[in-house]
């Protein structure tokens, strides 16, 4: 990849890892929450279903994921796998777009 | 082949904190196709995902949530510690951000444990 | 008298551990030592120096696993009881026994355009540049650099990353994207982007960790993972 992509995957995971960073977060005070406000499916479904904030900050989170995690995985695979050519863009490309639609779909299925 | 450098050289703080960040970005990577997978159990109905989260009552699973949580509270605060050595200008007491870092990570591991 | 036991490399690429008996002084360093072996024991044994006093970073080698100044090491920091290994620099092509081929290392100098580049001619007057001017001081906190490859040996993404220019190159060349006078700070900027350039650093800070002159390389791959960002953002790069 040429100098200017990979500038603009560095900004892009960084940019990402700003956003997580607040994600993360609000995620981990909910899970939190969660923990002591129940944790049977019926809880956790009263608070998602319907809940357009959350689905809009679940589909936010899972954007950002998708962004950030196959950046860094592919960085993993170059140094300690040594796979650097073309094909490992490929793959990563179709990790990201499978890592936002599974994601999708789970911030999806708990909103219905 | 060129010498290669071992543990003896790496045996210092900085090195551990880029390990625990990797490590703990290629296990939470590994964890989130079930995590997606689980939480769509919902759209077969309320029960399919009830019987799942009974699934997870289990101390081994609860278990594996703490280190879970660590290691995702690990990878943020380590992250939060490259923008700020990446973004911020350089001052010698940036090297102490680690221990920061591994603080705040701890306490968020010990807090989801606690409300447990 | 202690004896030292000392485990040299001897070889090339391939070749293994010879180990002397050295005697132990008071004030000794491990340049004292390699010194004593060769002129003493084995007239075989090839190693680099020049200054002996700290100035020219020749006799860089890894001691006990470090890279290290072998003038400026005493045997007390580093022998383990009585023992000490040593062995060329890490991440170099290995000449002869302690001797490893730079090229590679200054070859990425030049690749990271570590070359400063002129603006104004003979016939303009001198620059005037203030020293506590920010781009000044980031400068002057790298040019200190004496070229010993101290880092570069240190240095894991080196080691994972044939192609990625190391910290010593990468910091040459953030003092001159700071340097007001220099006219190539596009070209530069494009030459150290990338997966082989600053984008590959890790923050490891083992460079930073290891020079013995105390600069930070980490901080000026920083400061050019800024500049370059920057850079492809206003579309400059």
């Amino acid at each position: 990849m040429g100098a200017k992509s990979e500038t603009w995957l560095w900004i892009a995971q960084r940019a990402s890892a700003a956003l997580l960073a607040l994600c993360v977060l609000v995620h981990l005070l909910t899970i939190i929450y969660a923990v002591r406000h129940g944790l049977s499916g019926a809880a956790i479904l009263e608070r998602t279903r319907g809940n357009a904030a959350g689905l809009a900050f679940y589909s936010l989170y899972v954007l950002a994921i998708a962004v950030h995690a196959p950046i860094g995985l592919r960085t993993l695979c170059q140094e300690w796998l040594g796979w650097r050519n073309a094909s490992l863009n490929w793959f990563m490309a179709a990790v990201a777009v499978a890592l936002f639609a599974f994601g999708l779909r789970a911030a999806w299925a708990v909103f219905v | 082949m060129n010498m290669r450098n071992d543990y003896r050289s790496r045996n210092h703080p900085a090195w551990w904190a880029f390990l625990v960040h990797r490590l703990s970005g290629l296990a939470l990577s590994i964890f989130l196709p079930f995590h997606f997978w689980a939480l769509s159990q919902a759209l077969q109905g309320e029960a399919r995902l009830d019987g799942l989260l009974r699934w997870t009552e289990q101390p081994l699973v609860k278990f594996a949530e703490i280190v879970l949580v660590l290691l995702l509270a690990a990878h943020l605060t380590g992250g939060l510690r490259l923008l700020a050595l990446e973004f911020l200008p350089w001052r010698d007491w940036q090297k102490s951000l680690l221990a920061f870092a591994a603080g705040a990570a701890l306490a968020a591991g010990l807090a989801f444990a606690l409300a447990l | 008298m202690d004896m030292l036991q000392v485990s040299v490399w001897r070889g090339a690429a391939s070749g293994g551990y010879r180990t002397y008996e050295v005697p132990r002084q008071e004030s000794q360093s491990v340049l004292d030592v390699v010194t004593y072996i060769q002129r003493s024991i084995d007239p075989t044994l090839a190693y680099r120096f020049a200054c002996r006093v700290g100035m020219c970073g020749a006799c860089a080698m890894t001691v006990n696993g470090v890279a290290r100044w072998t003038c400026r090491t005493h045997v007390t920091k580093v022998a383990k009881g009585n023992a000490i290994q040593i062995a060329p620099l890490a991440n170099l092509p290995v000449v002869k026994d302690l001797v490893t081929d730079m090229r590679e290392f200054f070859d990425k100098w030049a690749r990271a355009r570590g070359q400063f580049v002129p603006s104004a001619t003979r016939k303009d007057d001198f620059a005037r540049v203030a020293s506590d001017s920010p781009g000044r001081v980031a400068a002057n906190a790298g040019i200190e650099c004496i070229g010993c490859g101290v880092c570069y040996a240190s240095c894991d993404v080196v080691s994972w990353n044939p192609d990625y220019l190391g910290p010593a190159a990468l910091n040459r060349a953030w003092t001159l994207v700071n340097d007001v006078r220099d006219r190539a700070r596009r070209e530069r900027l494009a030459a150290v982007a990338g997966d082989a350039g600053c984008h590959a650093c890790h923050t490891h800070l083992d460079c930073s960790e290891r020079c013995p002159k105390s600069i930070a390389p980490t901080a000026a791959i920083a400061g050019l993972k800024r500049a370059v960002a920057l850079a492809a953002w206003k579309g400059e790069l």
